[in-house]
Parts: C-alpha cells; sequence; structure tokens
C-alpha cells in the first residue's frame, strides 16, 4: 500500500510536468506567423486611442504570409561555403550552448556524541539547456572508520518543462552498507513556493524498490544570509536485509543550515541536523549494533565551481 | 544669440586640434575627462577611414582591467559622416579571434551590415575587411561587434551624421553621450554565472527582515508570487554587483564632463551602447528637450526623465543659463548602480549627485495579469492562467517558456518600469512625434506576431518559444511589403528588439507622423506594435539585451522579391 501511494507520489510530478509540454511542437514551428486567420476589422483607424486596452489589427492586413526563401541572400557576394560556415557558427552561437558545473550543496563535517562524522551531497554535470549528464554523489561516514553510505548515480537529464528535469541512469552503492547497483528514475525541479524537490525511484538488481525524496527551501534573512531547512526521506518497498533497509519509511532527515553567501559560488554554513532511522530498518541497525540516529552540529560549505 | 555651426569649418579645426587633444590613453579625444565638445575633438571623418581593433586595457575609477577597443580607445572613435557621401571603412583585426562591425540604425546594403553568418562571413583573426556604403541619412548611431560577447568588452563607438542641407536642430555645441556597463568578469563567465545560478546578480531580493521591516511586498503577496514562481525583484540579469556603469569610457568617481557656456544650447547625443543596461536619464536642475530619437528626428518634446533602453539614442536639447554644475545621472533599470557625468561651465566643477532612488518591484501589469482597466469582456477572451498555449497558439511551449502573457496590454503611454510615480515628467513612446511625414504611409498589407518568450530559471530566451539554434524557418517578408509587426512581451523584464537595416513606424497613434525607430523597448507584459517595409536581403532581428541574444533571442528576416518568394 505504501509502495502504491509512493508510486503514485512519484509519478505525479512528471505527469504535471509534461502536461504542460503536451501542448508543444506545432510541425513548423513559423506556422503561427501565418496571420491569415486572424481578424481584421475593418475599423480604418491604426491605432486604438484608448492607452493600455491593446490594440487593433490594421485595415486589410490579411495578405497571407510569403514562403520562406531557403536561399542565404549574402551567398552571392561571400560565396555559399563561407556563408554556410558562418552561418552554422553563428547559430550554435545563438542559443546551442553548453555548460558544467560540480556543485557541492552539503560538504560538512557532522559533530555528534561519541562519533564525529562527514557528509556529502553533490553533483556534477555537462550538458546543455534541454540535454544533461549528470553524475550525483551522496555519503557519509565517521572519522577514523570507514565511509558509511556512499553513492554514485550516472543519470541521463532532460527537461520536462520550464521547471523540472527528469534524470534516469544507474545508481551504485559504495560503501560498507551497501554495495548494490540500481536502475535510476527520477524528476528534480522548482515546486511552487519555491520548494526545491528530488525524488527517485531505484530498483535494484536483486528487484528491490527504494525510493528517496528531498525537498529544501532557501529563507533569504537578509541578502547575505539564508536560513535552508532540508528533509530527506528514504522509503522501501521490501525488506532488504542485506542491506540493513526495512520496507516502509526507513530514514528521515531533518536539517537546518544557516549560510552566509556573500559570494554566490561559495557559501559557508552552520546547522543543524537530525537523523533517524525506522520501523525495521532500525531494527536491522539494533541487530547490527548501530545506533539509529541522533543529532548533529554541522558545519559545511555550499559551493559550486 | 543662437547661431548655427558651420560644420565644415569644425570639421577643419577638429583636424587640427585633434594631435592635442588626444593625450588620454584609453579614451578618445571627443570623450576626454573635461570635453569642451565635439567641436574641438577629431573625429573620425572622410571617405576612408580605418579601425584597428585590438586587446587593449581600460582604467574606469582608478582600476584597470581587460577590454576590447578600436584605435587603442573605448568607446571606439566617434565616426561623423555627412548624408549623400559613399563612406569607406577599413577594419583591421589585430584580434586572434574573429570579430564585426555592425553599424547600427544605418540603411545600408544587407551585405554590409557586419552580421557574421547572415550578411557576411565574419571578419578572420588577424585580417582586414572593408564596409563600403552610401551615406543616405543622417543622425546619431552607433557600432559595435557582432561576434562572440565583443561589444561586452569594449567594441562600440558613435556615429554621427551631418545632414546633407541644414540641421533642423539648432544648437551651439554638441556632446556625444555613449552611456555603457563594464565588468572584471569576462562576458563568458557573466553569461556561465546566469546559466547557473541566473539570480546570480541580483543583491536586491526580498528578505526576511525586509518584511519585518515593512518593506517591499506584503506576506500575502509574497506568498502568492512564491506560488507562481516569481521574483518581483527580478528587474536586470546582470547589475551593480558586477557593473560599472560608463559615461563615454568614464566611471562615476572619473566623472566625465561635459562643458558649455552659460544661454547655450548644447545638444547632447546619448547612445546607450550597453550589453544588458538599460538606464533612467535625467539631469536634475534641467529640462531635457527631446529633438531626436534613434536618429531620426521627432517634434521637441520637454521631460524632467527618459528611459533609455539597449541601443536606443536620444539626441537632448538643454539650455543651462546658470553659471553652475549640474549632474547627468544615469541610474541602472534596477538602481543597482549610475552612470554619472557633470556638465559645468569650468572643469574641475561638480554638482550634488542624487541618490540612488529605491529599487522598483515587478507588478502584477508586468505579468500581463493586471485587471483594472481591462475592458469589459476582455476576461471572456482566453484564460489568465500564466501559461495557457491557447492565448498564443504560435508559441512552442517548451522549457524555454516560462509564461504566456494572459492578457498584454499596448503600454507606450508609460514612462517605463519603476517611473510612473517619480513626480515630474518622464518620456513616453506615445510622446514621440516624427518632425517629417513617414516616407511610406500606406497601410500594412499584411499582420505579423512574434512573442518574446524565455525562462528565467534557465536562463533561456527565445522567439516564440524557439531559440535561433533551433529555428527551422527564417521569417520571411515581401521585398517592398507594408507590415505590422506586433512584439507580445511574455517575459517579466523588458525587451530591447532591433531589426536590422531598417526603421519601423512605432503605431501609437500618430498617423503619418509615427516615430520611426531601429529599436523598441517592449515593456514586460506588453505588446508593440510597428509597420515597416521590408528592404531586399537577409536581416538579423533580436534582443539587443547581450546575453538574451546569446541564449537564443534572435531570427533571420529573409526580404525577397515577390516572385521569388511566390516561386
Amino acid at each position: 500500500m505504501r509502495l502504491a501511494a509512493l508510486l503514485a507520489l512519484l509519478l505525479a510530478a512528471p505527469a504535471a510536468a509534461q502536461d504542460h509540454s503536451a501542448h508543444s511542437a506545432p510541425a513548423d514551428p513559423h506556422a503561427g506567423h501565418d496571420m491569415s486567420a486572424m481578424e481584421a476589422p475593418a475599423a480604418a483607424e491604426q491605432t486604438d486611442p484608448h492607452a493600455g486596452h491593446g490594440m487593433q489589427a490594421p485595415t486589410g492586413a490579411s495578405a497571407p504570409a510569403p514562403a520562406p526563401a531557403d536561399d542565404r541572400a549574402a551567398d552571392r557576394y561571400w560565396g555559399a561555403a563561407a556563408m554556410a560556415r558562418a552561418e552554422r557558427a553563428m547559430r550554435r552561437e545563438h542559443g546551442g550552448g553548453s555548460w558544467h558545473q560540480l556543485r557541492f550543496d552539503l560538504a560538512e563535517v557532522q559533530l555528534r556524541a561519541g562519533r564525529d562524522g562527514y557528509r556529502w551531497d553533490g553533483e556534477a554535470w555537462i550538458g546543455g539547456d534541454i540535454d544533461r549528464l549528470v553524475l550525483k554523489s551522496e555519503g557519509s561516514g565517521s572519522f577514523g572508520g570507514a565511509v558509511d553510505d556512499a553513492e554514485v548515480h550516472a543519470l541521463y537529464g532532460r527537461a520536462l518543462d520550464p521547471y523540472w528535469t527528469l534524470q534516469a541512469g544507474i545508481r551504485q552503492d559504495l560503501a560498507r552498507g551497501s554495495r548494490a547497483t540500481y536502475a535510476a528514475i527520477g524528476v528534480e525541479g522548482m515546486a511552487p513556493y519555491w520548494l526545491q524537490l528530488d525524488a527517485a525511484l531505484f530498483l535494484s538488481t536483486n528487484g528491490d524498490l527504494l525510493s528517496r525524496i528531498e525537498g529544501a527551501y532557501d529563507q533569504r534573512i537578509t541578502q547575505d544570509l539564508v536560513l535552508q531547512p532540508r528533509m530527506e526521506l528514504d522509503l522501501a518497498a521490501q525488506d532488504v536485509p542485506q542491506t540493513a533497509i526495512g520496507a516502509g519509511l526507513s530514514q528521515v532527515e531533518l536539517g537546518l543550515r544557516l549560510r552566509y553567501e556573500r559570494a554566490r559560488a561559495f557559501a559557508p554554513y552552520l546547522g543543524i541536523s537530525w537523523d533517524r532511522r525506522l520501523g525495521r530498518t532500525a531494527d536491522f541497525a539494533r541487530a547490527r549494533g548501530d545506533g539509529t540516529g541522533g543529532t548533529a552540529l554541522v558545519a559545511g560549505v555550499r559551493a559550486w565551481f | 544669440m543662437r547661431k548655427m555651426i558651420d560644420r565644415r569649418g569644425v570639421l577643419g579645426s577638429a583636424v587640427l586640434a585633434g594631435g592635442a587633444a588626444a593625450l588620454t590613453r584609453w579614451t578618445p579625444a571627443w570623450a576626454q575627462t573635461a570635453s569642451p565638445g565635439l567641436a574641438a575633438a577629431p573625429a573620425l571623418s572622410g571617405d576612408d577611414i580605418t579601425l584597428r581593433v585590438a586587446h587593449q586595457l581600460l582604467t574606469v575609477d582608478g582600476r584597470s582591467s581587460h577590454a576590447i577597443g578600436i584605435n587603442g580607445t573605448v568607446p571606439a572613435p566617434l565616426i561623423r559622416l555627412r548624408e549623400g557621401q559613399r563612406a569607406r571603412l577599413h577594419i583591421v583585426n589585430d584580434l586572434d579571434e574573429e570579430t564585426s562591425v555592425h553599424w547600427h540604425g544605418l540603411l545600408l546594403p544587407f551585405q554590409m551590415d557586419g552580421v557574421p553568418g547572415i550578411s557576411f562571413p565574419g571578419i578572420p583573426a588577424r585580417s582586414r575587411f572593408t564596409y563600403e556604403f552610401p551615406v543616405v541619412q543622417s543622425g546619431t548611431y552607433w557600432y559595435h561587434s557582432h561576434s562572440g560577447l565583443q561589444e561586452q568588452l569594449g567594441h562600440y563607438g558613435p556615429i554621427v551624421i551631418d545632414p546633407a542641407g541644414p540641421d533642423a536642430i539648432g544648437y551651439d555645441r554638441e556632446h556625444v553621450i555613449v552611456l555603457s556597463d563594464h565588468s572584471p568578469l569576462h562576458p563568458h563567465q557573466i553569461f556561465r554565472k546566469l546559466k547557473l545560478q541566473p539570480g546570480m546578480f541580483n543583491r536586491r531580493r526580498q528578505t526576511l527582515a525586509g518584511l519585518l521591516d515593512g518593506q517591499d511586498q506584503p506576506l500575502n503577496d509574497r506568498l502568492e508570487w512564491g506560488r507562481m514562481r516569481m521574483d518581483p525583484t527580478d528587474i536586470a540579469d546582470v547589475t551593480g554587483a558586477t557593473y560599472t556603469y560608463l559615461v563615454n569610457g568614464h566611471g562615476p568617481k572619473d566623472n566625465w564632463t561635459a562643458l558649455f557656456r552659460p544661454g547655450e544650447r548644447v545638444r547632447l547625443r546619448i547612445v546607450n551602447a550597453s550589453a544588458m543596461t538599460i538606464f533612467n536619464l535625467r539631469i536634475p536642475g534641467l529640462p531635457l528637450s527631446v529633438v531626436q530619437a534613434d536618429g531620426q528626428n521627432v517634434r521637441p518634446v520637454t521631460v524632467d526623465e527618459l528611459q533609455i533602453t539597449v541601443a536606443e539614442t536620444y539626441d537632448l536639447i538643454v539650455t543651462p543659463t546658470e553659471d553652475r554644475a549640474y549632474s547627468l545621472v544615469a541610474e541602472s533599470i534596477d538602481r543597482s548602480g549610475m552612470a554619472r557625468a557633470t556638465l559645468a561651465p569650468r572643469a574641475g566643477m561638480t554638482a550634488e549627485v542624487p541618490p540612488l532612488r529605491r529599487r522598483p518591484l515587478t507588478t502584477m501589469k508586468d505579468m500581463a495579469m493586471d485587471m483594472a482597466g481591462m475592458d469589459h469582456g476582455a476576461m471572456d477572451h482566453g484564460s489568465m492562467r500564466m501559461r495557457d498555449g491557447a492565448n498564443a497558439p504560435q508559441v512552442r511551449l517548451g522549457p524555454g517558456v516560462q509564461t504566456i502573457a494572459p492578457m498584454p496590454v499596448d503600454r507606450t503611454g508609460e514612462p517605463g518600469q519603476g517611473l510612473d510615480a517619480v513626480g515630474h515628467r518622464v518620456l513616453t513612446y506615445r510622446d514621440l512625434v516624427a518632425l517629417e511625414r513617414n516616407p511610406d504611409t500606406r497601410p500594412p498589407e499584411r499582420a505579423l506576431e512574434i512573442h518574446l518568450t524565455g525562462n528565467m530559471e534557465r536562463y533561456m530566451w527565445s522567439f516564440d518559444g524557439v531559440k535561433l539554434n533551433e529555428v527551422k524557418q527564417p521569417i520571411a517578408f515581401r521585398a517592398g511589403e507594408r507590415v505590422r509587426v506586433t512584439l507580445v512581451n511574455d517575459t517579466m523584464m523588458s525587451h530591447p528588439i532591433h531589426l536590422h537595416g531598417h526603421f519601423f513606424e512605432l503605431v501609437t497613434g500618430h498617423g503619418d507622423h509615427a516615430p520611426r525607430k531601429h529599436t523598441v523597448n517592449v515593456l514586460p507584459g506588453s505588446k508593440v506594435s510597428w509597420d515597416v517595409t521590408a528592404t531586399p536581403g537577409d536581416w538579423a532581428f533580436h534582443c539587443h539585451m547581450l546575453y538574451h541574444m546569446h541564449a537564443g533571442m534572435m531570427q533571420v528576416v529573409r526580404v525577397r522579391p515577390t516572385e521569388d518568394a511566390a516561386a
């Protein structure tokens, strides 16, 4: 039942996103330029005397649009080869760019009773406006011990609408806790009220289904100080004893971080983070002699390059 | 009292004075820190003019940074032509990259228009190119690179074309005032930052501290705007956080000074050569008589302030009678900084510089969702949703289109964002009336609507939702046909839209005396119509916000003889 609800939640976001893009792309993008269908009022006056009330179409302005010419006028002056090369470069330059970014949303030390540790959550991507290759990684560990959790996701991202991006690929767990491999699919984006959301489903090679939902909100206190509440929920459709995960809501992480964003791309922060394993997951942890969670003071930096 | 200047005499003495006057290293003589005016400064003129494009340093307010200039100066030299002459402009490209020069506002054969990939192949690194065209107009214009982002680096300069006959505008002295924006960041860095974090340069956001202090929007409005994922402080993409605003290559502290004698009619030829900055310009204490817009004479109209969008020019007459200094201030539209100069009888004088006024906020009207003043029944047309394809069937509704204006209105009677309640006269487009009858007064045969679209969150900009790199078909015109083009701004920012090689007549209710422009600012959530007579050739058509154009907000206009179009 929980799984059904989870799936419904996950699928709702891209569906809502795609709902918008469903209107898109007439076969000829300039079909709309043909204004022959536009009504042309008979009024002779060219302008609307009422400012702000919109403008009327001009008299008899209903001639059909000409067929677009497919020759470059400049070819006959400068040569077709030189112009073809220049036009390709010009088109690429105006909208065809590609970028890359390395970003750490979390890169922090965690001070907690008994065992201080560290935590990271970041991504690197390369691509254009619509299609991107994304590498994500997150994990945590204790100083002096092994890395507890480490994940790397290799995803293809495709922009669905103004705010949402579909991401699909694989996730590989690398640390002591789990070395499982998963197929991954999710959506990432900005919900109304500026909520940053990332929700994904993971299907392991053993057939286990997991999910994660991350959300964050930036509350600007001053131009330079930003308070960020953050939440991460891990869910599972079934018990996975090998990786000590129990069915249902397996883990919750809540954080509150205050960052100093004088420099946009390098913002140190201080905060508090609380995490908790729940239900069967907590039972597994206790059985292995691990803790079930706790509170940490955190200090780190949010940065991109 | 007022004497018409003999232009030939002026040019002659200018050439003689040139050697002595051109001492300042980074700025041309007409833009020296204290300038007596164009009559005493050399301009490049004559039938053959050579422009050398090269890297250089630019010092602004005492700080040096890299620039691309022409003949060693930023702004580039003033080019002074005469209507009726044939101009030959020899470009020497000393860069290790391609360059180009576009003659902004000049009517010329399209293959001399200077847009690589549309009008010619560009000027390769370390090579030369000669532009040659007849000069068929007069007025104030400018020139700039159309290659990469060189314009942001300093590759821009003014053009003054003297009329063949007597000048309809009488003046005793003239100054060129080139406004621009300069950053120590390389323009590719600026663009990348905008792509990675679109609010990068906005340091005037609404904050919790502001809310508690009673500033900006009340809580309900903030929630409503948050629900729509719209930031009302998003007025300018690139701001004073990185820009220094320049007058003739001088920062506010450099205090460029234009000299005058009290009682003179002083003509100020204002050019906004910024990459990204719309300015609100005023000279506290002096009324501004607007006599020319985009190089075309208009019936004089007196205002106290005007908004000049990117790539526009305005000629103003001021008549300072007192023996005192005046500050010329040009605030950026988001009020994050200002360009400042001084008008003074003697060098070294200063006047009070007014502080930056409070930054404006975007309104529901900018979202084309203002219900006040709507026609009765207007509500029945289309939906008021923020992104309803039914309101713009021609727009491709992809990730690059954040909003579709549900109810765009004609705002040409408004003074521009943030200037509706400044307590004095502000110019609007409706105030502009052509001095001469329009050369083509035929009614349009055809109507064409083009939507200005974008997504601030992904920093994508386009026409009709299609970036130039994705465009399959150019916009087609028949040679000589009269077309009414309506630009609908679906975004929440102003866009200065420029059509190369043409003047268009704004439809603002002035019949056969419509103001003729090469660039028009389309306010957020508004629409603007203009009539144009198509000139044969291929022409660039784009938003003159440099990074909007670079992001794809550009198209090619193909004008062909009728028989070709029919074939």
